[in-house]
């Protein structure tokens, strides 16, 4: 779909300053800026007629899609779309769901993730993943956070509380839990438990993280700093995020890609998709006349 | 609207309708089957504390409780329950450690490893094993279980501890395992696949999350099999003996508090004397102690339960 990369120019474009925000209609946007600066960039994950199966339903219809590296890729379409299934193939999650199949190819760094002897479990080392229900595991905080890297194999005591301690602080938590790392984690409030779900993905250390509607049973403080973690994290992560909200889409990421009935309707640089969307779907979607 | 005299507006609408005579029965009919099981309960505590008290009144609590030598229809009668309990305790003790592990693996493997098919085999089978009636276990222990363990261990008796205690830990499995396996399957999937996000394996997820996330409900299992075991009478009496000893030799024949009750409520010992008395004794002492487990399962069930919501 895209040409392969050009690493060379990665430093320099990372190192322009992104809007923070992009708001809904703003023309005076240099779109064709945006639009290369995602088309310069390594694609980390490509799809490439993706076909999947719920036995003999059939969910996701030839999506061919590529996540530009160290970008938001938002996945927005009306519920029961099959976004979230699509976040599920890029980890193989959906692998533990009997009666599940799929067709085509998921690529990354050009490797396909879906042929015979992939590791699955070193897979979801690379590709870190958060739920839209916080699921902290009824331990405490730190045990939490060191539970990615102790199953990866790593013993050594100071090693873990150096990978907790910058991973909280990663997932802009260290502040509020350094006084009780022991605590349970179930204790915490959930926006806390969000963003200590977050800094465990971080813990294994991932080249991708996705995101499952992770500030969808959030209040709206806690909506604002996860976006705003969000934001932070691209610059040393891939990040796909599947959203309900289109001004969630539109705030924190760079590609917005809509699916509609399991398939994949339109892919583009958020501005454009949110401006000058070139399917009438999509523009009926994100102006709200249906979802 | 404001012409039209309402036809029904002459007919009582609240009062004055049919009684119903059905209501008020059925009330009183389910809250007196309510009231029977409370009833009958309290009954059997009263009468166990009443004819304790009787044998209390004779020998002392101290005595009871303290005493290594249970010769009840000797004379001079000594009334120790120590070597009863010590054989109701190395009973349960060696079903638990036989019958805990195994279980709990029983249960994690249906609960974790097992596909539908497999599942949908071995839990009703393990249903059928819990329906066994118990004194068919008892016979199987002296018919089966003996001569295994006497080819093993040629000093063992005949009737020994560790026959009963193999067989009590057969008849609590099923309990363990279908406890168990529901608290297992109970842990939210949400949990399950947060671990394996991170590079878990199905171990790690298992020993590392799922097990530690279901330990109370586990543990509470664990307690009402022991309960279990503490109050079993029928194996216990055909398999273990009727020699009341201060042992831990789980070789010898020894006797249990429930073995101890059935052969004197079937003996030939008068009503009313101090030795038929001290059925009562013993029967109040198995009570609390079943009594005292269950309490503290429901206890770890409501208090150490993680709250996932």
């Amino acid at each position: 779909m895209t040409p392969p990369s050009k690493p060379q120019s990665m430093t320099e474009l990372t190192a322009e300053p992104k809007p923070r925000t992009l708001p809904l209609r703003r023309t005076t946007v240099d779109h064709s800026r945006v639009v290369d600066d995602l088309l310069d960039r390594p694609q980390k994950v490509v799809a490439r007629d993706v076909n999947f199966f719920y036995g003999e339903h059939h969910a996701l219809h030839d999506v061919s899609l590529s996540i530009p590296q160290n970008c938001v890729t938002a996945l927005i379409g009306p519920s029961g779309c099959c976004k979230s299934t699509f976040l599920r193939c890029i980890n193989r999650m959906n692998d533990m769901i009997e009666g599940t199949r799929l067709s085509g190819q998921i690529l990354l760094d050009d490797v396909d993730i879906y042929r015979p002897r992939t590791d699955v479990v070193e897979l979801r080392k690379r590709v870190g993943m958060v739920f839209q229900k916080s699921n902290p595991f009824p331990k405490s905080i730190y045990e939490n956070v060191a539970y990615g890297p102790k199953v990866a194999g790593i013993r050594q005591r100071s090693q873990l509380d150096e990978i907790v301690e910058k991973c909280l602080r990663r997932a802009a938590l260290w502040e509020e839990v350094a006084d009780r790392l022991a605590a349970s984690a179930l204790q915490l409030s959930g926006g806390q438990q969000q963003r200590l779900c977050i800094a465990r993905a971080l813990a294994t250390d991932p080249d991708v993280l996705l995101m499952d509607e992770p500030a969808s049973a959030l209040d709206p403080k806690s909506t604002a700093r996860i976006e705003d973690l969000i934001f932070e994290l691209k610059d040393s992560y891939t990040i796909v995020i599947v959203t309900h909200t289109m001004k969630q889409a539109a705030r924190v990421s760079d590609q917005t890609a809509f699916f509609y009935e399991g398939r994949l309707v339109e892919v583009g640089a958020t501005t454009d998709v949110f401006t000058k969307p070139r399917q009438r779907q999509t523009e009926d979607y994100i102006t709200g006349r249906f979802g | 609207m404001s012409s039209a005299p309402s036809v029904t507006a002459e007919k009582p609408v609240v009062s004055g309708g049919p009684r119903r005579w059905g209501e008020p029965l059925m009330h009183g009919l389910l809250w007196l089957c309510a009231l029977a099981s409370v009833f009958v309960t309290i009954s059997i505590v009263l009468i166990l504390l009443v004819e304790s008290l009787e044998f209390f009144r004779q020998v002392s609590v101290v005595e009871f409780l303290s005493g290594t030598v249970w010769e009840p229809h000797a004379t001079p009668a000594r009334f120790g329950i120590l070597p009863l309990a010590c054989g109701t305790l190395l009973v349960t003790a060696g079903a638990a450690i036989i019958a805990i592990p195994m279980g709990l693996g029983a249960a994690i493997y249906l609960s974790e490893y097992a596909t539908p098919v497999v599942r949908d085999v071995l839990k009703p089978v393990l249903e059928i094993l819990a329906g066994i009636p118990s004194v068919v276990f008892g016979y199987l222990a002296i018919v089966f279980i003996s001569p295994i363990v006497r080819s093993l261990f040629p000093q063992a008796d005949v009737f020994n501890a560790l026959n009963a205690s193999i067989v009590v830990a057969i008849m609590i499995l099923p309990m363990i395992v279908s406890l168990s396996e529901d608290v297992l399957r109970s842990v939210p999937r949400s949990l399950r696949e947060g671990a394996y996000a991170l590079g878990a394996t199905k171990l790690d997820v298992t020993a590392g999350v799922v097990v530690p996330a279901a330990l109370s409900g586990i543990m509470a299992s664990f307690l009402l099999a022991i309960a279990r075991a503490v109050g079993e009478t029928m194996a216990v009496t055909l398999a273990a003996g009727k020699r009341p000893q201060l042992t831990l030799n789980p070789l010898e024949s020894i006797q249990t508090m429930t073995a101890y009750i059935v052969e004197t409520t079937k003996g030939d010992v008068p009503r009313g004397t101090l030795g038929y008395q001290t059925i009562f004794a013993v029967g109040l002492t198995l009570f609390l102690a079943t009594l005292a487990l269950n309490v503290l399962a429901q206890w770890i069930l409501k208090h150490m339960r993680e709250k996932y919501e």
